[in-house]
């Protein structure tokens, strides 16, 4: 990847931080360094990441499923791995304390997740066009009323819009990896724009897997201020008045155009990140059998349940090809169009409500009739291989015996 | 690969980033021309004759280089100001980011909200950025390139510009010569570098961020 690391960074490398860890070239750490089986919840998946990632400030706030993460982090504060930690007001305030500390040019991490990522919004927008490379767990869970702290992907839906780069892991090694490959991205000059590595709640935080970690004594280089496209906040390197004023306030064509650049600016800024992301999370998505007539594309867990969906299938001798989408921003049009140009069936399975990434997949492909949205789960529910299955089945004119039917 | 280019404006009421238009940065080693990629040094040769046929060639340097914060800075002043005396160009900075109102003085500043204005005023037709922090550069040159005819030239000390219409990378003092030594040559004048001053200070320029290895992270 061209010009990764900044001279002050790569003048780094080799030397050791405080804690005795080795500042470490991220392509030998991410592709190179030995690596040794632990097994752990989502959630000691990301403190062990933190540990390796070289953070600043962490700034925290309890809510579920996130919360064991955000404690976590906690400790390795008191351990000396993340240069300060402090609990927000509540989420709003959280974001906001993140804003500050990045300003000042700190490596800023922070979780949150459902309610929290909601009532924390406004902030989200403002990062981008303050272009802070702030890195946000997103540990998804219900937002709808009745309260529901379960599994649900519905808020993914409200954060595409807002310029963030957007990645959605499917396992725990995914969110170990990406956690510490999503700064490298992130703070490249030409991208310098949030990043959420997303997850589904519970089913990855909460549950145990084999992931294979980085050796805990090698570390991410620390984060370079002075490669950001808009002026650090340093009060000891002149000018001051650099600082990033309000923006232009009045009512005229040329204010107007200022603030449609700075969006265009930073919708391009996601673009660029592409290249930068395809070698660091091995393309913006992965492919099996996409020459089968039948796809799922999914994201996220239900990636893992559509594998399972594809073995019962294959049991029943149907072949099915699998796509599994790991950027949602910026999304992969062109990879998707091409994965499915054999596909008579698009399934998109999906964790919520509305079915977000079927429209997604709608736009981006050419007689989109054949994206067939569902089958949907939401509030929690678990999604069985099994209703997937069904679903293809069912499309496909064959005759299913209903889960749903089943005790009945 | 994408049909778009990178030209000379007025291009349109709401102008594109031309990265979501499918132009991308150059790699190390090379430059852009209007959006293709192409080896640094065709650039130079390009850039030079862009400079020397514009009626009112203008180099607008911004903040990172106007102060002398460190010696890569002020290196890198010495060499814009060789450059504009080479062309000759005018030199009009962009001191800051402010928005200012009811309006800037164009004979004196260009500004990122609304740099038109001091294209139009000074009927720029070929201007240089450099020193300009990326994202305020990307800002004017997509004003400019919207609203004005003038042709554009970045010299980014990153990763260059694809809101440009001509953008070089990694720029140091010694690129920005090389540009001054392709006007010379194109002018058919002999160019002299300046002796090289290596400081002290130049070899610990950067290291105000190695501290963060004692106590961050």
């Amino acid at each position: 990847m061209a010009n990764e690391l900044s001279e002050v960074q790569r003048s780094l490398i080799g030397k050791q931080n405080k804690k005795g860890q080795t500042y470490t070239d991220p392509h030998y750490l991410f592709f190179e360094a030995p690596r040794t089986p632990a097994f752990f919840t989502g959630s000691e998946v990301i403190k062990e990441a933190i540990r390796r990632a070289s953070v600043d400030v962490m700034v925290a706030y309890p809510i579920t499923p996130q919360s064991e993460a955000a404690a976590l982090i906690g400790e390795l504060y008191a351990e000396g791995y993340v240069a300060d930690y402090m609990r927000g007001e509540n989420e709003f305030a959280v974001m906001s304390q993140c804003a500050g500390a990045a300003f000042g040019g700190a490596r800023v991490f922070t979780t949150t997740a459902g309610p929290g990522t909601m009532r924390a919004f406004e902030n989200f927008p403002m990062w981008v066009g303050a272009r802070l490379p702030i890195q946000v767990i997103v540990t998804c869970r219900g937002i709808n009323s009745p309260l529901s702290i379960q599994p649900d992907t519905l808020e993914i839906y409200f954060l595409l819009g807002t310029g963030m780069l957007i990645w959605h892991a499917e396992t725990a090694q995914d969110f170990f990896d990406w956690i510490l490959q999503a700064y490298i991205v992130a703070e490249q000059p030409d991208v310098h724009l949030p990043i959420a590595v997303c997850c589904d709640g519970f089913f990855v935080t909460h549950t145990k897997d084999t992931v294979m970690l980085t050796p805990p004594d090698m570390c991410l280089p620390p984060y370079d201020p002075y490669r950001s496209p808009v002026p650090c906040m340093d009060m000891e390197t002149p000018p001051v008045r650099m600082m990033r004023d309000p923006f232009v306030m009045k009512s005229n064509y040329i204010s107007y155009m200022t603030h449609a650049s700075w969006q265009e600016e930073t919708r391009g800024a996601c673009e660029r990140s592409r290249k930068h992301t395809i070698p660091m999370i091995g393309g913006l998505i992965e492919t099996e059998n996409v020459d089968a007539e039948i796809l799922i594309v999914a994201s996220g867990t239900a990636v893992s349940q559509g594998r399972e969906a594809i073995r019962l299938l294959e049991d029943e001798g149907m072949r099915v090809g699998l796509v599994k989408i790991k950027s949602l921003r910026p999304f992969p049009f062109e990879e998707i169009r091409e994965a499915t140009k054999h596909a008579k069936h698009i399934f998109v399975p999906e964790f919520n409500v509305i079915g977000w990434l079927a429209q997604e997949i709608r736009a981006a492909v050419p007689d989109n009739h054949r994206v067939i949205a569902g089958p949907h789960v939401a509030g929690g529910m678990t999604m069985p291989a099994e209703v997937i299955a069904e679903e293809i089945q069912k499309t496909l004119g064959r005759h299913v015996t209903s889960l749903a039917g089943r005790g009945s | 690969m994408t049909q778009y280019r990178v030209l000379p404006g007025p291009e349109a009421y709401f102008t594109p980033s031309a990265a979501r238009m499918g132009i991308v940065l150059p790699e190390p080693g090379e430059a852009h021309i209007e959006g293709t990629i192409v080896p640094e040094e065709k650039a130079m040769e390009y850039a030079a004759r862009k400079l020397l046929d514009a009626k009112n060639p203008t180099l607008h340097p911004g903040p990172l280089v106007l102060w002398n914060w460190n010696e890569k800075a002020a290196k890198k002043a010495k060499a814009i100001k060789i450059l504009a005396e080479t062309i000759p160009a005018r030199i009009i900075p962009m001191p800051d980011y402010r928005p200012k109102y009811p309006k800037i003085n164009p004979d004196v500043e260009i500004n990122p909200n609304h740099p038109n204005l001091t294209i139009w005023h000074n009927k720029e037709d070929v201007c240089l950025f450099v020193g300009v922090h990326c994202h305020q550069a990307n800002l004017s040159l997509k004003i400019i390139r919207g609203g004005t005819n003038c042709f554009t030239i970045a010299m980014c000390a990153q990763a260059g510009h694809e809101d440009a219409m001509l953008s070089f990378r990694d720029a140091t003092a010694d690129k920005i010569l090389r540009l001054a030594e392709w006007v010379s040559k194109l002018k058919g004048a002999r160019f002299i570098r300046p002796a090289e001053e290596v400081t002290e200070d130049d070899r610990h320029s950067d290291n105000v961020f190695a501290k963060l290895a004692d106590g961050g992270g």
